[in-house]
């Protein structure tokens, strides 16, 4: 993987994140929270400043944040779609609502468009089974997805804003 | 809330939510305000009504009715007709999917009927973000008991007396965990509530702390004072942000109220909550796993004994419950040990909340006294399998469970039964499949789910799990040979016997249910590369019946992929090599011209 360089807002940013836990080891989770929430991912980069500022191996940075699902390495896209593979879900289709969305975006699960506009992903029960198959573009939640209306969501997304009357379910 | 003559409840939960339910509430609000009846009536966002299969759902106090699949535009009609003339909306009640009948309101309603709510009793009656709705409620009437009249020995004696059991998965008795902490000497210890909830298709507790955090918050200051804890700590999924904003107003508003903090209602005890976030790892639901997690590390589970109630949270003595444990506590102190025993089967006492859902006309939350029979749950409450097919089997237990069939169909559930059926109560998922579902792929499923869930500190289960998902995805293309179901059944066992922790030791149940219930279907798989169920791709061909096709052109205007050709009034072709099988074609097919293979 290429290098990137911090940005020193980032690295600002990082800092004063780690600052608000007490640069405590035991905080390594609610920070990871913290920084992946204000900068969108943590790469390799961010993951070494965090471990220099609570004083603990890199290495164990890298094995809390590659151990829970929640953390990503990679950055989502501007529309992240998650496409809920809870067992209910599962029963009513989503496989192939998920592949419908693989084949429109050309991409696979964990994957960005080239363009960075959408990233692809499994959870695993948003908790709303009386609406599966459940998909969710962003915190949109849309329920009852059949494979047929796949190319419209993203149509929707596609032009850049959402038409916020658009709802399914 | 006596001024106001009538209430509307909607339903504010995460399901309804996503249908637009705070719209709902809004656009009464606004036309009340319009209509001058805002003194009159009160709008109130409450928590899930249980009944998420015709939500959104909107609930008019006092004379209960109820009303199905609420819009926004909807709320007009409701307020003109119902709360101005007092005339029922005929088009929103609820029709019984069975006789087609009307049913005005909640009480008559099936899947209702059966119900026991003790751990749901407030979710959909109360506003949770309100404090005060909860006590007039009976709330935080137990912890006065508890603190002002009765010993921490005493509570304990209850819960014990009461028979509850740990409602995670383990059943462990709940009485004989607090003991077992209480009695462990040390000058910091910790209570834990466990919303680690990673079952695919439970949401149990995400909806006991969104429509009713109090309980929880009031069972955890007892559970603090019977173990002699001054902290407790609330672990929860960082997905469930709804959740984790009512339980924040609601730790504020007690400790407003002073039911947290130091020397709680003048007792001289001094409790506080605080709230970790976990981060999506089903494993860190095994206590000493989500201890782990709690302290920063990666959430690996570590050996029993020393249990947490002896060594937990930082090397300190800690007691971890789960959040629908919790929620029955306040009620056996105060309804008495005895009244909650009398609920259930001989060894497994009260209720039991399901996540119902899968192929069953009506998915939703329901709680049941332990001891109501699979066909009870499956056919009054949930009521019958979706589009008139046959019940196959349902799965209790998650990933960790197993699949059951009809024959066990008038079983009552409790913990022991369903251990003894191959399956385990778990923490309340409930999927049900009919004819069209594969097992084998289901199987599968649920594998796939374990190979990326399984923290790989065992060699048995990370690579175990793994080869069990590799031999399953070979059966289902199609490639599998017979030696293929011995290789899965000796493996699952080698797995079960060898793994350290639950999830470990669980995750070939669905492997060993499956192929003990459904061998046949495995012996079509591998020896005629045959899938009855028809829903293995690899396995399956769609071809248009020539002499049925009446050249409709439906099933070519809904073919996503355009593998389908042919003109108006003529025969239909399926390209092959183009047929992505997602079976649209044979679903929008009016004259039964697609032949399934």
């Amino acid at each position: 993987m290429s290098r990137i360089k911090l940005s020193d807002s980032a690295v600002e940013t990082i800092k004063e994140v780690c600052m608000s836990f007490g640069n405590q080891e035991g905080e390594l989770i609610n920070v990871l929270h913290q920084v992946q929430d204000k900068l969108g991912y943590l790469p390799a980069e961010v993951q070494e400043l965090v471990a220099q500022e609570l004083n603990m191996s890199v290495a164990k940075v890298y094995g809390v944040v590659t151990f829970y699902s929640y953390f990503t390495m990679i950055p989502k896209g501007e529309f992240p779609i998650s496409i809920c593979m809870g067992t209910a879900c599962y029963v009513r289709g989503a496989e192939q609502v998920l592949s419908e969305f693989k084949r429109q975006l050309k991409v696979e699960v964990g994957q960005t468009t080239p363009d960075g506009k959408f990233s692809l992903s499994c959870l695993r029960c948003v908790g709303t089974c009386g609406l599966s198959p459940v998909i969710m573009v962003g915190e949109k939640v849309y329920g009852r997805v059949s494979p047929q209306q796949v190319k419209q969501i993203i149509a929707e997304y596609q032009e850049g804003c959402p038409s916020h009357e658009a709802k399914s379910a | 809330m006596s001024e106001y003559n009538f209430q509307i409840l909607v339903c504010g939960g995460t399901g309804c939510k996503a249908s637009e339910s705070e719209e709902i509430r809004s656009s009464f609000v606004n036309l009340l305000n319009e209509y001058g009846l805002e003194e009159e009536v009160q709008v109130v966002l409450t928590d899930c009504f249980g009944f998420c299969e015709k939500g959104p759902i909107v609930k008019m106090m006092p004379d209960k009715t109820v009303y199905v699949r609420v819009k926004p535009s909807d709320a007009d009609e409701i307020i003109k007709e119902h709360i101005v003339k007092g005339n029922q909306v005929e088009r929103l009640l609820y029709r019984d999917p069975v006789t087609g009948t009307v049913v005005r309101d909640r009480q008559h309603m099936e899947f209702y009927k059966k119900q026991i709510r003790i751990a749901l009793r407030n979710c959909g009656f109360i506003n949770p973000e309100e404090i005060d709705e909860y006590i007039a409620h009976d709330g935080y009437m137990a912890l006065g008991t508890c603190l002002t009249e009765m010993k921490p020995m005493e509570v304990i004696e209850q819960i014990k007396k009461s028979g509850l059991r740990g409602r995670g998965g383990g059943g462990f008795p709940t009485g004989l965990k607090w003991e077992i902490t209480a009695k462990v000497p040390g000058d910091q210890k910790y209570v834990v509530c466990n919303v680690d909830e990673g079952d695919p298709g439970a949401f149990m507790d995400r909806s006991i702390l969104e429509g009713d955090p109090h309980t929880v918050i009031e069972a955890m200051i007892i559970n603090g004072y019977c173990t002699g804890a001054s902290k407790g700590l609330v672990y929860i999924r960082a997905e469930y942000p709804l959740a984790i904003s009512r339980l924040k107003i609601a730790l504020a508003q007690a400790r407003a109220y002073g039911l947290l903090g130091d020397d709680i209602l003048g007792s001289g005890f001094n409790f506080d909550i605080e709230i970790r976030y976990g981060a999506g790892a089903f494993v860190c639901g095994e206590e000493t796993a989500l201890i782990h997690s709690m302290e920063g590390c990666r959430g690996e589970p570590t050996f029993k004994p020393p249990f947490p109630s002896v060594s937990g949270y930082l090397g300190k003595p800690t007691n971890v419950n789960n959040v629908e444990t919790y929620a029955n506590i306040p009620v056996i102190i105060n309804k008495g040990a005895d009244w909650f025993a009398s609920i259930g089967t001989e060894k497994s006492k009260g209720t039991k909340v399901f996540a119902l859902a899968g192929k069953i006309n009506n998915v939703g939350l329901i709680e049941v006294p332990l001891g109501t029979t699979l066909r009870e749950v499956i056919y009054d409450i949930g009521g019958g399998i979706r589009g008139g097919k046959k019940f196959k089997a349902v799965q209790t237990g998650g990933p960790s469970g197993g699949m059951l069939t009809a024959e066990f169909l008038d079983t009552p559930i409790d913990y022991d039964n369903l251990l003894a059926a191959g399956s385990m109560m778990g923490s309340g998922g409930m999927i049900v499949m009919d004819e069209d579902d594969c097992m084998v792929a289901i199987a599968k499923f649920y594998l796939g789910f374990t190979v990326e869930e399984s923290c790989g500190k065992c060699a048995p289960c990370r690579i175990g799990n793994k080869r069990l998902h590799e031999i399953l995805e070979r059966i289902t293309d199609g490639k599998g040979e017979i030696q293929d179901l011995d290789r899965l059944f000796m493996l699952s066992n080698v797995i079960k016997d060898a793994s350290l922790c639950g999830l470990g030791q669980t995750s070939p149940n669905p492997v060993l249910s499956s192929l003990k219930y459904f061998r046949q279907e495995y012996e079509a798989h591998v020896k005629a590369s045959h899938c009855p169920a028809g829903q293995c791709k690899a396995l399956v061909r769609y071809e248009v019946i020539e002499d049925k096709c009446t050249g409709c052109t439906l099933c070519f205007r809904n073919c996503p992929v355009g593998a389908i050709t042919g003109e108006k009034r003529e025969v239909h072709f399926i390209d092959q090599s183009l047929c992505i099988k997602c079976g649209v074609c044979f679903e929008k097919c009016k004259f039964g011209a697609i032949l399934v293979s």
